[in-house]
């Protein structure tokens, strides 16, 4: 499947009939999780309504490290068989997960302010999380740093591929360190100690974040390749584009001419 | 073999002849731990409580700073691709490099660090854990500098690149460095901190190179 996509008009063709439904349905899993989550859950016996900042702060603290996931299996695809679609892919992910990884950060501090008293501590998990935000932002830096996209591209991979040693340790560190952060609740031996009640919830609203960063990858994936197209296009121009070059330049969407 | 030690041997003679390079690094470990009592006040209980951090944050700093004259001087003047040609592969070379970077910058800085804990007030009983902490730590430092370095040549802002790559990566090192301190100081053992430390060094040691090895392809590419 791999190869099918690596053609990236194909993969125009098949991202632009899919990306409608993924939007509805990210649409009507946010809702129906929202709703859910924010209303009809019942309040935790001990937090009382303050958890329900969990149906926020846990799903983008999974979707986080989804993404960087997803950036060093894409740059590893990218280095090793250089599939042409692998680096936009991880470019493109790189400032959804960092968004994801700041709401994380920002959800998990007003919770701890009711919960902890402290809008931020030096736990192991935070900090470790904290890391990753400036993984995040060193790659994307660093993606940028070069005037040749192409070596940028090549470096962000090999360090994309450096930091996923970052991501046991922020799912271990609970485990490793006995802080302030609380263990594990879902993925763990022993099957998930959380309620139903609350869990059920928390998975729609899991689904519905993955179903938004699938819908925001595919969108940004999509943009870059458009201004591949419009860039080689005005470096090298059609006959008819250039004639019309010096009197009305191309707007931004390749193949509509606008008089400027 | 023989190349390498080479290599090795050329790098340190170079960085002696140019004294400075040693020097540089040492005066400005010095002046970033001497910034501190200006900063937070001379009392020696403040003072003696961070010590630990301060001492290892300037080395860190002192470290990433040293960086740039891994590879961007043999990278601009061609150097580098005469490397890459020699018969020793590019994985040892960063190795080699990185030793004799770790003899220039972080060996000094251990042999100093017990003058300027001095000079921030930290308990003499921490003192001989503080620099075999930084003993142990610093070929980290050096090894995760190479990669920034390798991975950053060619950038438009190198400097503060490298900067911005490598200080995650420096995060476990200081965490656990200072941590050994501050176990010794509360009586506990430093046991596990100073492991940790050999470990993240150790574990440096394979890893560096080769991600440092497959940076520098690329830029000579």
């Amino acid at each position: 499947m791999l190869n099918r996509f690596a053609n990236p008009a194909r993969f125009m063709r098949a991202s632009g009939a899919v990306l409608p439904w993924v939007r509805t349905a990210a649409a009507c899993m946010l809702a129906l999780g929202l709703v859910w989550s924010l209303v009809l859950a019942p309040p935790d016996y001990q937090q009382g309504e303050s958890v329900r900042i969990m149906f926020i702060h846990v799903p983008a603290a999974w979707m986080a490290l989804s993404a960087y996931l997803l950036i060093a299996i894409a740059s590893a695809v990218a280095l090793v068989w250089r599939h042409p679609l692998a680096e936009i892919a991880a470019q493109a992910a790189a400032p959804i997960g960092a968004a994801f990884t700041l709401v994380c950060l920002a959800t998990g501090s007003l919770w701890g302010r009711p919960m902890w008293g402290a809008w931020w501590v030096w736990d192991a998990r935070l900090t470790s999380v904290l890391v990753l935000f400036f993984l995040y932002l060193g790659y994307i830096a660093l993606v940028n740093a070069f005037d040749d996209s192409s070596r940028g591209a090549r470096a962000g991979s090999l360090l994309a591929l450096v930091g996923i040693v970052n991501l046991p340790i922020i799912k271990f560190s609970v485990d490793w360190w006995n802080t302030l952060h609380q263990p594990a609740s879902v993925l763990r031996l022993g099957g998930p100690s959380i309620d139903r009640s609350l869990l059920l919830p928390l998975l729609v609203m899991w689904a519905g974040f993955a179903l938004l960063f699938l819908w925001l990858l595919l969108l940004r994936m999509r943009i870059a390749l458009n201004e591949k197209k419009t860039r080689a296009l005005r470096l090298y121009g059609q006959p008819a584009a250039r004639d019309e070059e010096s009197a009305a330049p191309l707007s931004v969407v390749p193949g509509v001419a606008v008089k400027l | 073999m023989t190349p390498l030690l080479g290599l090795f041997e050329c790098e340190l003679r170079l960085s002696l002849r140019q004294g400075g390079d040693i020097g540089l690094v040492i005066g400005f470990f010095v002046l970033a731990v001497l910034l501190y009592p200006f900063g937070v006040g001379p009392e020696p209980e403040l003072l003696g409580r961070i010590a630990a951090g301060i001492i290892w944050v300037a080395a860190l700093l002192a470290a990433v700073l040293s960086l740039d004259r891994l590879f961007a001087v043999d990278h601009a003047d061609g150097g580098l691709d005469l490397i890459s040609l020699s018969p020793a592969p590019l994985e040892l070379v960063v190795l080699a490099k990185g030793a004799a970077h770790w003899v220039t910058t972080g060996l000094p800085l251990c042999v100093i660090s017990p003058v300027l804990a001095l000079f921030v007030d930290l308990d003499p009983k921490a003192i001989p854990i503080l620099t075999f902490g930084l003993l142990i730590g610093t070929p980290a430092l050096s090894l995760l500098g190479a990669i920034a370095a390798a991975l950053s040549l060619g950038a438009r802002r190198p400097g503060i690149l490298v900067s911005l790559l490598v200080l995650p990566l420096y995060l476990p090192v200081l965490i656990f460095g200072t941590g050994a301190v501050e176990a010794v100081l509360a009586a506990e053992g430093a046991r596990a901190h100073l492991l940790l430390l050999g470990a993240a060094s150790l574990a440096a040691l394979p890893v560096a190179p080769l991600a440092a090895a497959a940076a520098l392809r690329q830029a000579l590419d």
